[in-house]
């Protein structure tokens, strides 16, 4: 069957998919678009986390023809969807078309740190685009990376609670990051990371009030 | 394998009605980690989540109408007076990413001893509409378990929603697991106190081949209460009363040995619940413990 629906604010299809297959499958296989990690393909994990209109869920556990007419977005557009969110302006919702990530973009999406563009391999600077999410930069700034497999979902995950909570407890980040397993981190700094990316948000919040 | 995409309610039923075979899917929580493992392989996939009215819920003078879809997440948030139990239960669902997609239709339509709103269910009352291209009917909730992973649906029919009783009282949930998320209930064990009717129930879960009532433990729980004109005075629950009721809750569940926990740890557990949760809702009533709604 044919599935039409947008990603990261763009509008796609996939053909020839088949009845029982997953969005995850769809995103990964179809769209190639592995940010999302097909770990346990039963819920567990939360590796597979996207936002369908807006919201996380599994993906591993969304029938890809579900989706049809529907947003998604993947941590391949987290970038530009935090970006247009932060000009009030939400993903997914530019009439211009303007906005959103394009398949290819998202394909060779790169992580594009602030501090840590590679100078000797150059490597970052040929989509200089592929800047990074809030979130995205304090995981790393808070060395809450170590494999990896676990972070897109985890991005996902917390840049959503920072939407709706942007001060949240400990108590609330352990809540909205339970679907999540991390079998590295031992989840200290990823809970350091969204404390940091909530702490500048504060911060950037009142240095815009003062303005 | 079809996927069938009815944009109605209608066409939902007559879909059904045309392949009763077809495997309905909302959230997809149950149905997509079968299919994923090769466990399954409907020939119809019945997808629901074009039907927006399965997502909602009217509030009524004496009862919930709760859409089979409505994900757990906005019971959480949304009827945390109305449905304390359930929305304590739904709390204990899995996951933020699960409870955002599942609902009370999924549970009861794959009626599993292990879902988690249903003790809440059976300890607040209510009834299942369920529909048909023949038509509507209620299914009292006590009649609709009817086996291990079974229910009172005919092939034909779908979960419209469900009526659930609103809390005339407190209302507590209890369940055993591993850690706080993403687990299945070892056993579970859901109690509503309904003032106006002076009765107590109760709901067990993964402790039996369905999810069962502790009738006997309500029984003498009831006529302990009004004998000792608990419900007027409001006194202390007598610990011999609260001792016998966790007792004859245990004695209800008719659990197995499997890898979440024994038959006897589940049997002991229930009792330990049933006396808790007990002690929380009374204390609630009396009016000096925790409120009615549920610290979801």
């Amino acid at each position: 069957m044919r599935v039409n629906f947008t990603v990261n604010g763009r509008p796609q299809e996939a053909d020839d998919v088949w009845e029982g297959e997953s969005l995850l499958y769809v995103l990964r296989e179809r769209m190639g678009l592995p940010g999302s990690k097909n770990a346990c393909e039963q819920g567990e994990c939360g590796s597979c986390t996207v936002r369908l209109d807006g919201v996380p869920v599994c993906s591993c556990l969304v029938a890809a023809g579900q989706v049809e007419g529907r947003e998604v977005t993947t941590v391949e557009g987290l970038a530009d969807y935090a970006k247009h969110r932060e000009d009030a302006h939400p993903g997914g919702g530019c009439a211009t078309g303007a906005c959103g990530t394009s398949l290819q973009d998202a394909q060779q999406w790169k992580a594009n740190p602030k501090k840590a563009t590679d100078s000797q391999t150059g490597e970052g600077a040929t989509n200089p685009d592929a800047t990074l999410s809030p979130i995205q930069q304090a995981f790393i700034d808070a060395g809450a990376v170590q494999c990896g497999f676990c972070t897109p979902g985890l991005l996902i995950a917390a840049d959503e609670m920072l939407e709706h909570n942007p001060q949240p407890t400990d108590a609330d980040i352990r809540e909205a990051l339970s679907g999540n397993l991390c079998r590295c981190t031992g989840y200290e700094k990823i809970l350091d990371a969204v404390r940091l990316a909530a702490a500048r948000q504060d911060r950037q919040g009142l240095q815009e009030g003062a303005v | 394998m079809d996927f069938l995409r009815p944009a109605s309610w209608e066409e939902a039923l007559a879909a059904k009605a045309e392949h009763p075979t077809a495997v309905p899917i909302a959230g997809g929580t149950d149905v997509m980690v079968e299919i994923n493992f090769d466990h399954r392989r409907p020939e119809y996939l019945l997808d629901l989540n074009r039907i927006g009215e399965l997502r909602e819920w009217e509030v009524g003078a004496d009862a919930v109408r709760l859409g089979a879809s409505v994900p757990y997440t906005d019971i959480m948030e949304n009827l945390r007076a109305e449905l304390p139990g359930l929305a304590l239960a739904s709390h204990t669902v899995a996951s933020p990413q699960i409870r955002n997609r599942g609902g009370v239709g999924g549970n009861l339509g794959t009626a599993s001893p292990a879902g988690d709103a249903h003790p809440a269910l059976l300890a607040a009352d209510c009834e299942v509409e369920a529909e048909s291209v023949r038509g509507t009917r209620l299914i009292p909730i006590d009649e609709f378990y009817t086996g291990v992973k079974r229910n009172a649906l005919a092939p034909d029919e779908l979960i419209r929603a469900v009526h659930i009783k609103k809390a005339d009282g407190p209302q507590q949930y209890s369940k055993v697991g591993t850690r706080n998320a993403m687990v299945i209930a070892v056993c579970a064990f859901g109690i509503a106190l309904h003032p106006e009717t002076r009765t107590v129930r109760t709901g067990i879960g993964s402790a039996a081949p369905t999810p069962i009532r502790a009738k006997a433990a309500e029984e003498f729980l009831n006529a302990a209460l009004e004998e000792g004109g608990f419900w007027d005075s409001k006194k202390i629950i007598t610990p011999s009363v609260a001792k016998q009721f966790a007792e004859l809750a245990s004695g209800a569940a008719n659990p197995i040995d499997d890898v979440r926990g024994t038959a006897s740890y589940r049997r002991h557990a229930v009792g330990i619940m049933a006396r808790r949760t007990l002690g929380w809702t009374w204390e609630s009533y009396r009016g000096t413990g925790r409120s009615t709604e549920g610290v979801a």
